[in-house]
């Protein structure tokens, strides 16, 4: 087979340009992984779409139309989409400096600081949000500190209300924001803000003018990736929220594994998938339109 | 240096050290909560002890959920990397049409909640009758740990020039040892570094098997969940404690391997 493969020959025969419609042999390495990913991923996802759009009268919108018509769901969409846009905000303005000081770091401080960021990164969300739990007590080390320095006077209650949870998602999530910008930070030429500076041009000019442009598509695709996958977060809202602070994805594993509901469900399920493929279509689109204006 | 430049590096290297801090925060107390002597999380512990590891030892559910969750992870790695690795040569070597859209249908698992696709799959086997959870979650896990695979795999390949493979064999090499001493050694470093990212996804993977888990058959993640939802106690620590040391043992191998820098890239 590797023969097959490697065989300079063989890929010679179907290069185009050759006539005929000899199908290149190498083709055939490919069908596994496909027919594989086709049979346990494309059809059960078809079959979800279908089951989301299926009603007693057959194929519409019903479904939906009556999960909106659902004002507890609409709370629930508020809690869902509050979060995610919170917690990516958040990550935004805490990752966005982290990227620049880890493109500007050098050998032992930059080795850290991307130990910092993939270690946690590399460990399950369970052991993290655990960890939260313990830390967002009252008498929790994050009260503990905060009293220390003095940036408050009494300990805050964290766990089990909206703030604890942004903070226990950002934490897990902040990677998939620092890391894209640092990516297209280190492709930018460091002569750019230079020659502009040489130019005359602020610090602050230079930083609206030359760095954001540029950064621009790492913001764009740090953004996508926290908030699709904050949207779609089950652990942390289940573990640092408590009972009444109901998310779509909470809800989607209620309705199958307690209710049994599959059409609510998979109404649930289809709108979480609209929502988080919808946010990482446009931030490509939205990529490509900026790499075309520079 | 003006002022204003001045202060925004004091601002960027405050926060990156503040980010640092509060990224490894949660780790560094998993990691003493479970040498703690005492069963509330107490910070810092008022003594300590080996207690929760030795307690570990005789909680049979949770040695049931690390091994089924280690031969799930093996089993869909191994997989993974069979499949993925022909299928990102045909890609990359190819020439038929199509592969740039094989390359994004292959990927985009990724791209999707986790929690969707395990739903999916869940009404998917329940319709076609299968109840058997070890089945159900290798099939799941392979949905997630593929895609990392040909990702990889395709990312270093493009980068390799099939033409060596070529003049390997001009200066007299057979074509399997060409393969075996040009390819193989270019191609073993992402090779190892997509296997052992796939282990640790299928290892900490909890959305996918939230849903396909029976009774009898929860993967480490899951039993954990349990744990936390119903008796939490510092023997979640302890494993937890061993699931950071597994993660640190894997990247120090993953920065030999491939460098740390590379593992950053987006």
């Amino acid at each position: 087979m590797s023969k097959a493969t490697l065989d300079p020959h063989t890929a010679a025969v179907a290069r185009p340009g050759h006539r005929g419609f000899k199908i290149d042999p190498t083709a055939a390495l490919a069908l596994p992984a496909v027919l594989y990913l086709v049979a346990a991923y494309a059809i059960p996802l078809a079959i979800l779409l279908f089951a989301a759009f299926r009603t007693p009268e057959g194929l519409s919108l019903a479904n939906f139309a009556g999960f909106f018509a659902d004002a507890y769901n609409w709370q629930v969409t508020y809690n869902t989409l509050w979060s995610a846009g919170m917690s990516t905000l958040a990550c935004l303005v805490i990752g966005y400096p982290t990227a620049v000081a880890l493109a500007r770091s050098r050998g032992v401080v930059q080795m850290a600081l991307l130990v910092s960021l993939i270690l946690p990164l590399s460990v399950g969300v369970v052991v993290k949000a655990f960890a939260w739990t313990i830390m967002l007590r009252t008498n929790g080390i994050l009260n503990q500190a905060l009293l220390g320095i003095g940036l408050i006077d009494a300990p805050l209650r964290l766990l089990f209300t909206p703030t604890g949870l942004v903070i226990g998602a950002v934490n897990v999530f902040l990677p998939f924001m620092i890391l894209p910008i640092y990516s297209v930070l280190r492709l930018v030429d460091a002569r750019l803000p230079e020659a502009a500076a040489t130019l005359g041009a602020g610090p602050v000019y230079r930083f609206f003018h030359v760095l954001l442009p540029l950064t621009l598509p790492g913001i764009i695709a740090g953004v996508a990736f926290v908030f699709s996958l904050t949207v779609s977060m089950y652990v942390v809202p289940n573990l640092l929220m408590g009972e009444q602070f109901m998310t779509l994805p909470r809800l989607v594993a209620r309705s199958y594994l307690y209710f049994r509901n599959e059409a609510l469900g998979s109404t649930i399920a289809v709108i979480l998938l609209v929502i988080a493929v919808a946010v990482v279509m446009g931030s490509q689109y939205l990529i490509r339109l900026t790499r075309h204006e520079t | 240096m003006t002022a204003i430049e001045r202060l925004t590096t004091i601002i960027i290297w405050t926060v990156a050290c503040a980010v640092a801090l509060f990224m490894m925060a949660p780790l560094v107390v998993a990691v003493i909560v479970s040498f703690s002597a005492s069963p509330v999380f107490n910070l810092p512990p008022p003594s300590w002890s080996l207690r929760w590891y030795t307690i570990l030892a005789s909680k049979p559910e949770l040695l049931d959920a690390v091994s089924l969750s280690v031969q799930i992870a093996l089993i869909s790695t191994a997989i993974s990397l069979i499949l993925g690795t022909l299928c990102a040569i045909a890609v990359a070597q190819g020439r038929f049409p199509g592969r740039e859209a094989i390359s994004t249908f292959m990927i985009s698992p990724l791209m999707m909640p986790g929690l969707v696709l395990g739903v999916a799959l869940l009404q998917f086997l329940r319709g076609y009758g299968l109840r058997d959870a070890y089945l159900g979650l290798l099939i799941g896990h392979v949905v997630i740990t593929l895609p990392l695979v040909m990702r990889n795999v395709q990312a270093a390949l493009s980068l390799f020039d099939f033409s060596l493979l070529e003049a390997a064999r001009t200066l007299g090499m057979a074509p399997p040892k060409a393969i075996l001493k040009v390819l193989v050694p270019l191609l073993a470093p992402a090779y190892l570094t997509s296997g052992l990212f796939a282990f640790l996804s299928s290892i900490d993977n909890y959305p996918i098997s939230m849903f396909l888990v029976d009774a009898h058959h929860k993967t480490l993640p899951i039993q954990l969940l349990v744990y936390l939802e119903s008796s939490p106690d510092p023997t979640i620590a302890a494993i937890s404690t061993c699931l950071i040391v597994l993660t640190v043992l894997f990247l120090l191998i993953a920065d030999r391997l491939v460098g740390l820098r590379r593992l950053a890239e987006f």
